[in-house]
């Protein structure tokens, strides 16, 4: 759109506030007076409060179970265990990724922290003594926390409820503790391109378990009536209409007697996705009891037992010519899902899109290989704030592209360049079989290289490592990630049979404000501001007088929720679509106002004017009037549409991330120096929003790439899981980031969007590995295993005998 | 457990009422005075979600108990507007957290604006670097900071050139 010249056009157009504007913020004004409404807020007359018994060990016997001390304390209203959900047949529950979970341990524990009773009582406290007086004996059993040890012979089974089971939701089991074996690309071509390549590399490479940790943690507040036969249950959920299909599916109370309504949630990041123990529970007992019930985490409780991410143990190789050119790619993956296969991942996809990981280079033929394996760890597997499997994939990629240029004495760009898909290729069938749609790689690439003078930076570390007194050592990382988000063509992906759309609904009433509903949920990232500017752009009414509303299944149309950054993509695209059908109802009550006809009309920001005499014209305000007296004959009363969005297809978001440390060569420590990040998320909808959320992501990549771990010792404890241990960046650590575009808009998107607020956090990840490893590079190191803390990396200073 | 009687002044309003010696001083706002602002983050004094102001200090409410603030004055995030030197509806550190995009999810919100509130008090005219250290003890999973460092310069210079009008 070529923005208008004219002075009252120009005003005009910002009164709408729309597309491309950096509006502050509609959400803020709760949140900074005290206002927001979170799930732990919410206070319903004669709330009961859970909380849980949970597993010390990570692989035990229950001997016996004894709850009668509990129901003494003053207080405690009920005990639940696995035996008393079994009458329900609610003691295990599906999960999205075609295995059971245990809802509360049934004779045994599969890993530490699991869920075993749950105790309702009239207040926390009272709950929280409940908890310490139940009694359970446990005997141990051998844990298994290697997924390379799992998958020997005579391993100890994880699962035996599992027994004799030879195939699962994805083929064929080769082992008791082995989930499903999936692949992609070509691995006969593949096979070839590496029997005949004069250079190969190989790889090994650990991405760690991590947690994506929200600020706030999980919880619900379940409320069942039992007059009416209607349950409510508010809760932290990225999905709320896929909890209700399951809550109906699994309670027998019909989809319309069930709500779930999604409050105000802080943060997500893809912890918030699934379904878990305390929900069900707490479902159960406010059934059980009529009385609402609510259940809030604790810290400990988040990060030991609901969704971790990664966990990831891959090798990748990759074939080329002598000068650089990628001729193949092979990856062969363990996946460590933990206990119980609960990866948040649409159902046809288990390892979900790592095989986006031939990233942003035309690489001829590619294979990868992901074999799933349980553990006595945590279930999870989710996208901590990225796509499905995208943040490992890009990894991969990145990372084996660098090992590929040090073989060959390459520059890192220089490889790139020589790789990368070119602007004319796009469309682009990747050797995997996605569709990638826009790319400007190269142009992005210089863009960097420039702003940064990386000439000047090379020469700098050129100097430096000639110096055997310099105290530090300087490292430039660089990565040219693309990510594949927006899932997603529901021919190609579903949740639990639900195809993967998205959908809104807008009514614009008679003076002219309107309101619209969405399947999908904010955790942070403004979509009551954003979605907004669409619809004021489309329909030309101010933005500021549109309400948004989500997260209430009772009046949202059905969406599949927030993650996988497909916010924009997928609901960002069906608002655009329901607001053109109103669009073009409204361009035929101008019409009929001005007495002309369809094709008499121009539209100009907000009004429709007759062609060639912009003085006869009718406002968008003055046909939200007419829409409700005075319509053609024939026509309904009323201005409001619904659109259910099916993406043709996923979008390709990218970026060019340089990132320059200075390691100290006495301690360890790392500085980040500068972090230059250039992203290209097509059309852009608030500058602002989108500079938050890649702050926020890169932040949270630094968090991963420089401090974040899951560490378990032999017996399976979680060495971690306060936030005395668990790395969150404070102030003091995070670096200060400097931000760049391009635009090269989604060519089948309505509004050519494709979703931004993953990229930085996959992008930046391998680009703080790049920098911290090119600090060693001449002495010869290929690779260092995140999280890069000062300890280890001064273990390397040590190793490759640079130490001060 | 028995309880007893404790008299704080939150925000401005004295409150009297019984609580259970082990109540936390977060529970006893959020739950007996309906002051939800200030959250639970991580019960071990590392977030600082749940930070409210006693008696002039920045205090981490989830591991104070509410009977040590008995006869004590707690300012929480509801009762920051009031606290608005130049009369306007929201205090300057409020403005500057919406003028400069200092929050996503909103749930450490509340925290980092009485710590700001309190740290400005204690530092009128810091540098970056001083807001850092000074911010520290509030954790943001959201931001990655760099737009509250900039809200809190906005509140710096906005309460600076209030001083100056009013004096």
């Amino acid at each position: 759109m070529n923005a208008p010249t004219d002075p009252t056009l120009l005003e005009r157009k910002d009164a709408l506030q729309g597309l491309g504007d950096s509006r502050l913020r509609k959400e803020d004004a709760r949140f900074i007076q005290g206002k927001g409404n979170y799930v732990d807020d919410i206070k319903l007359p004669g709330m009961l409060h859970m909380d849980i018994v949970r597993s010390p060990y990570a692989h035990a016997r229950i001997k016996s179970l004894d709850k009668s001390a509990a129901l003494k304390v003053p207080g405690v209203i009920a005990v639940l265990t696995a035996d008393d959900l079994k009458p329900l047949k609610l003691h295990w529950m599906p999960t999205l990724a075609g295995d059971v979970a245990a809802v509360l341990a049934d004779g045994k524990v599969h890993f530490q922290m699991q869920e075993v009773a749950v105790v309702i009582a009239e207040d926390r406290y009272a709950a929280a003594d409940g908890v310490e007086a139940v009694v359970v004996e446990y005997e141990e059993l051998p844990v298994v926390i290697d997924p390379y040890a799992a998958l020997e012979p005579g391993a100890t089974v994880i699962r035996e409820d599992l027994a004799g089971k030879t195939s699962g939701a994805h083929g064929a089991r080769e082992h008791p503790n082995h989930i499903f074996t999936w692949d992609a690309g070509d691995a006969s071509a593949t096979n070839a391109a590496f029997a005949t390549a004069p250079v190969t590399v190989k790889q090994h490479l650990f991405y760690p378990r991590v947690h994506p940790c929200p600020l706030e943690t999980c919880g619900c507040v379940a409320s069942f009536d039992p007059v009416r036969g209607e349950l409510v249950t508010y809760m932290t959920s990225q999905a709320p209409h896929v909890v209700r299909t399951v809550v109906s599916l699994l309670s027998g109370i019909p989809e319309s007697k069930v709500r779930i309504v999604s409050p105000d949630i802080g943060g997500g990041f893809g912890n918030k996705v699934g379904v878990y123990p305390g929900y069900v529970c707490a479902i159960v007992a406010s059934i059980v009891l009529g009385k609402p019930v609510k259940w809030i985490e604790d810290r400990v409780e988040n990060i030991s037992s609901t969704a971790f991410a990664r966990d990831y143990h891959m090798d990748g190789e990759i074939a080329a010519t002598p000068d650089g050119k990628i001729l193949g790619l092979r990856v062969h993956v363990i996946a460590d899902h933990g206990a119980f296969d609960a990866c948040a991942d649409p159902t046809k996809f288990p390892a979900g899109m790592f095989h986006i990981c031939s990233g942003s280079y035309d690489i001829p033929a590619a294979y990868c290989q992901v074999k799933g394996v349980y553990t006595n760890k945590a279930p999870g597997g989710v996208a901590y704030r990225c796509s499905f499997r995208v943040t490992e994939a890009v990894y991969l990629v990145e990372r084996m592209v660098d090992v590929l240029a040090q073989k060959l004495g390459l520059d890192k760009a220089e490889i790139r360049r020589r790789n990368f898909i070119r602007k004319e290729q796009f469309p682009y069938k990747s050797p995997f079989g996605f569709e990638y749609d826009s790319g400007d790689y190269a142009t992005a690439l210089e863009k960097v290289l420039t702003a940064v003078d990386y000439t000047a930076l090379r020469a700098e570390q050129a100097a430096k490592r000639a110096d055997p007194h310099c105290p530090t050592l300087m490292g430039i990382g660089l990565v040219s990630f693309t990510e594949v988000v927006g899932a997603g063509p529901s021919k190609m992906c579903d949740i639990l049979g639900v195809g993967m759309f998205d959908s809104c609904e807008i009514r614009v009433h008679p003076t002219g404000s309107a309101i619209a509903r969405m399947g999908t949920i904010s955790t942070g990232q403004a979509h009551a501001t954003t979605y907004a500017q669409i619809i004021a752009t489309e329909l030309g009414i101010p933005s500021e007088v549109i309400q948004v509303e989500e997260g209430d299944t009772s009046t949202a149309p059905y969406g599949l929720g927030t993650y996988g950054s497909r916010s924009t993509p997928v609901a960002g695209a069906a608002i655009a679509l329901a607001a053109r059908k109103i669009h073009a109802k409204a361009k035929k009550i101008a019409a009929h106002l001005l007495e002309v006809g369809e094709n008499d009309l121009d539209w100009e920001i907000d009004r429709f004017n007759v062609k060639g005499d912009a003085s006869r014209h009718k406002t968008m305000k003055d046909i939200c009037w007419a829409a409700y007296n005075n319509v053609p004959a024939g026509m309904e009363m009323g201005l409001e549409a619904v659109h259910y969005y099916d993406p043709p297809n996923f979008t390709y978001p990218f970026g060019i991330y340089l990132c320059v440390v200075d390691i100290d060569r006495g301690t360890g420590e790392t500085r980040v120096r500068r972090f230059y990040a250039l992203d290209d998320c097509g059309t852009r909808i608030n500058p602002m929003v989108i500079e938050g959320q890649i702050h926020g992501g890169l932040t949270e990549g630094f968090a991963v790439a420089m401090g974040q771990q899951m560490p378990f010792d032999a017996q399976g404890n979680l060495l971690g899981n306060t936030l005395m241990d668990y790395f969150v960046p404070t102030f003091v650590e995070t670096p200060h980031w400097e931000t760049d575009h391009t635009v090269t808009p989604s060519p089948h998107h309505p509004i050519g969007a494709k979703g931004v607020a993953e990229s930085p956090h996959v992008g930046s990840i391998p680009t703080f590995t790049s920098a911290v490893v090119d600090a060693f590079a001449h002495l010869g190191v290929t690779h260092m295993t995140m999280p890069h803390t000062s300890w280890r990396v001064w273990q390397q200073l040590q190793a490759s005998g640079v130490a001060l | 457990m028995a309880k007893k009687l404790i008299s704080v002044k939150v925000n401005g309003r004295v409150q009297d009422k019984a609580v259970e010696p082990r109540t936390l001083l977060i529970h006893f706002l959020r739950e007996e005075l309906n002051l939800t602002g200030a959250h639970i983050g991580c019960e071990t004094s590392h977030c600082g979600a749940c930070t409210v102001d006693v008696d002039g200090h920045s205090v981490k409410a989830c591991t104070h108990l509410a009977v040590q603030c008995d006869g004590s004055e707690v300012l929480t995030v509801e009762g920051l507007a009031s606290l608005a030197k130049d009369g306007g509806v929201l205090h300057a550190v409020q403005e500057g957290f919406y003028k400069e995009h200092g929050l996503q999810c909103g749930f450490c919100t509340p925290g980092m604006l009485i710590r700001a509130y309190r740290f400005l008090q204690e530092n009128p005219s810091p540098s970056e670097t001083e807001i850092r250290a000074g911010m520290a003890g509030n954790l943001c999973r959201c931001t990655g900071y760099q737009n509250i460092v900039k809200a809190v310069q906005y509140a710096a210079a906005k309460l600076q050139q209030t001083e100056k009008v009013t004096a």
